[in-house]
């Protein structure tokens, strides 16, 4: 189906599933109970997910066919959001031509950034990305004031001209992002005894480009450029021994990265059309390396496991608090309690970073292969045959 | 010209940090091969060993001082801190002011250790691995001795005050035959570009003159061959990255007075320090300073009024700018070496 092998198909309809089916699946626990701290089926954080997911697809398609390190990523979701927003001020507060304008953009910014790192390889990139980013940063923040309105953020106003739609509703407020009419933060809330499920319109348009960008990921993956690609990450050097220049490929998945992620941070904007400096800076590129990473470089759905894991993880972990620590060990006698919650107590709320920084380095040192790989593991071991891991399917590269 | 000066001499103080981090970085580069991404966090670490020094002088005990009421009628309370009733007040209020130089002292055996541990326990396993993994692990490793110093010492900048006789500035451009007022410089300043001189002229005489320093260069040239000769050499690249992570820590614990430590504060100096090496050259300990010094400088130039007016905003990506030229007009940096880092 859809150019796919059967594998492939099944994994996308998998994927299609878990997003359509997101506000049940992310909302197993009553509202009102004990547990229903950690739902996560709220539009706010099932948005996050799918636009952090497509980002680290974007990302998983330059680093893990190519190899190529980039630490700048952060820059083109920024310059996504950025023109999504101007489109907003400028002609209207429908999403596509936002979308459109900032895929074009990131994708041009992607073309001189990359045109520029990529005569370097290694480490050299790494840091050549990382120094574009910073920049790039740096000009948002203050030199570029003009555009970026530096450290307050872009935001809407009322005297926007918006010259295809209306500047101020009838009663005077700023209108809301809509696709034709959709309001992207319309809600449909569903409730079934005990259970809220909340529909999001903005969600479900997010979740479905998503869908196409994932199936376009897996197209790339499987077509001769992906092969391309691989080959460059195996051995750039033999590749160019051969008479084939490499350069090209190469820029042309670092463009259709920086694509994603501009789309990325033009769906972030239309969800909530602000545009800070902050989102381009190189910790947030760390971000989306760690998502790949975690989730599993180099394969198909690595990237929006690891996406969702440190995003759900980032909104239920840092929303436990001691009180609710002492609730979960309230069975224990008095003294264990305490000291059981004063051992989780780094861990958890604010220090919900210790967390991930410890399982980011489990991972990179026990997993290359990340969640994946992991997942993989733990099936075979199930199994209990001792099959090599060579054996299994082509779907996982270890993230090197 | 004491404009100029002045900028000069501030650029040699911004570029004192870089340098000295920028060292470690190319020691840790040029001995071991690895990427170390968590070098901020060892000058966050030593910048935080200032911080406990101060904190530890600065322990305290209440008694009750008959002579004084407090504003109630009841006899006062007073907090004398142990060094203090030690050593006689007079003593112990001095040694209490140079905590940030006494610091030193601390952190020495401290960076030396968690560099030590660091190579042991967890870089010694990369060495084969691609540096992307070099990089991701070291990356992990910073976020959690971030998460870790912020865990005990919070999340807000510490004030952190160098010694009495140091605080305030001197009309520096007096001494130098200019008018008065030209060039009033802190002189905090200026120790901290004296210690980093002394740190960097250290080390290179360390590698220079000593024969563990030239088997390290030996092994930095060519590390098969040294072990070959039945030289130890995994152990002296050891205790070179102590060394690095020391003299990081020691940028660390003399920065503090400068800059209140904040637990991101190795993060904003990583990605600096990291564009030094590049345009330093991978793997030259003469490029890395060089490089740190000559950043240091064009940033205070352009920061200049005169400047920025022509090219506005200028300060902010000059830095950049020129580690992108650089990086694409020499690719191998001002001093770079063949063959390092290069694949």
């Amino acid at each position: 189906m859809f150019g796919l092998d059967k594998k492939d198909t099944t994994l996308l309809i998998i994927v299609a599933c878990l997003a359509l089916f997101a506000p049940f699946i992310l909302n197993p626990f009553p509202t009102g109970s004990a547990m229903a701290q950690f739902n996560a089926g709220y539009p706010d954080l099932m948005q996050r997910f799918v636009i952090f997911g497509i980002f680290a697809i974007g990302f998983n398609i330059l680093f893990g066919l190519t190899g190529y390190l980039s630490f700048g990523h952060a820059a083109f979701l920024g310059v996504g959001s950025y023109s999504a927003v101007w489109m907003f001020k400028l002609v209207g507060m429908n999403v596509i031509p936002a979308i459109v304008l900032s895929v074009i953009v990131a994708g041009l910014f992607a073309v001189v950034i990359g045109f520029v790192s990529l005569r370097r390889s290694g480490i050299y990139f790494s840091i050549l990305t990382l120094a574009f980013a910073q920049m790039s940063f740096n000009l948002a923040y203050s030199v570029l004031t003009p555009i970026t309105n530096g450290e307050t953020g872009l935001q809407l106003t009322l005297d926007d001209p918006r010259v295809l739609g209306v500047s101020q509703t009838a009663d005077g407020s700023i209108p809301v992002t809509s696709l034709f009419g959709l309001e992207m933060r319309s809600t449909y809330e569903m409730v079934v005894g005990p259970w809220a499920f909340q529909f999001n319109v903005g969600y479900y348009l997010c979740a479905l480009i998503m869908l196409v960008s994932f199936y376009l990921a897996v197209r790339i993956f499987r077509s001769p450029f992906g092969m391309m690609l691989r080959a460059v990450k195996s051995n750039q050097q033999r590749m160019n021994y051969t008479g084939l220049n490499t350069r090209p490929y190469t820029l042309a998945a670092f463009v259709i990265s920086g694509m994603y992620a501009g789309l990325a941070g033009g769906l972030m904007a239309s969800m909530d059309p602000l545009a800070g400096a902050e989102r381009m800076q190189w910790t947030a590129s760390g971000e989306v390396v760690l998502m790949t990473i975690l989730g599993g470089a180099g394969t198909l759905i690595g990237p929006v496991v690891g996406a969702g894991f440190i995003k759900y993880f980032e909104n239920i972990f840092s929303k436990i608090n001691d009180t609710v620590l002492h609730q979960w060990f309230a069975f224990m006698p008095d003294g264990v309690e305490d000291f059981m919650v004063f051992v989780v107590h780094p861990f958890i709320g604010k220090g919900w970073h210790l967390t991930l920084g410890i399982l980011f380095m489990l991972v990179v040192i026990f997993l290359p292969g990340g969640l994946v790989e992991g997942g993989q593991k733990v099936k075979n071991w199930i199994k209990g045959r001792g099959k090599s891991e060579d054996s299994k399917s082509g779907k996982t590269e270890p993230a090197e | 010209m004491d404009a100029i000066l002045l900028q000069i001499l501030n650029g040699l103080d911004k570029g004192s940090a870089y340098a000295l981090i920028a060292l470690g970085l190319t020691l840790i580069f040029g001995t071991l091969g690895v990427v170390n991404f968590a070098h901020g966090a060892l000058f966050m670490i030593g910048a935080f060993c200032a911080v406990t020094v101060q904190r530890i002088l600065n322990l305290s005990f209440e008694t009750i001082d008959e002579t004084k009421t407090d504003f109630l009628g009841n006899p006062a309370k007073v907090k004398t801190a142990y060094v203090e009733s030690w050593f006689g007040p007079e003593t112990g209020a001095a040694i209490i002011d140079w905590s940030v130089p006494l610091a030193i002292l601390f952190a020495i055996p401290v960076m030396l250790f968690i560099g030590y541990v660091m190579e042991r326990g967890l870089i010694k396993h990369f060495y084969k691995r691609p540096h992307a993994d070099q990089i991701l692990v070291t990356f992990g490793l910073a976020i959690v001795l971030q998460e870790v110093v912020k865990y005990f010492y919070g999340a807000n900048p510490i004030p952190t005050g160098a010694p009495d006789v140091f605080k305030g500035s001197f009309d520096f451009g007096v001494m130098l035959g200019f008018d008065p007022n030209a060039i009033i410089y802190p002189y905090w300043r200026l120790v901290y570009f004296a210690f980093s001189a002394l740190i960097i002229g250290g080390v290179f005489a360390f590698l220079q003159f000593t024969t563990f320093g030239m088997v390290v260069r030996a092994g930095m040239a060519d590390r098969e061959t040294v072990g070959l000769l039945g030289i130890n050499i995994d152990r002296r690249f050891t205790i070179m990255f102590g060394v690095a992570a020391a003299v990081a820590g020691l940028a660390g614990v003399m920065y503090a007075p400068i800059n209140s430590p904040n637990y991101h504060m190795g993060m904003d100096f990583l990605v600096l320090s990291f564009v030094v090496v590049v345009v330093g050259g991978m793997g030259s300990l003469p490029g890395a300073v060089l490089a740190g010094f000559l950043l240091g400088v064009l940033e205070s130039f352009a920061s200049m009024n005169e400047v920025k007016s022509i090219i506005p905003g200028i300060d902010q990506i000059i830095i950049y700018v020129v580690a992108i030229i650089i990086l694409l007009t020499r690719p191998r940096g001002l001093m770079g070496r063949k063959g390092v880092m290069e694949d």
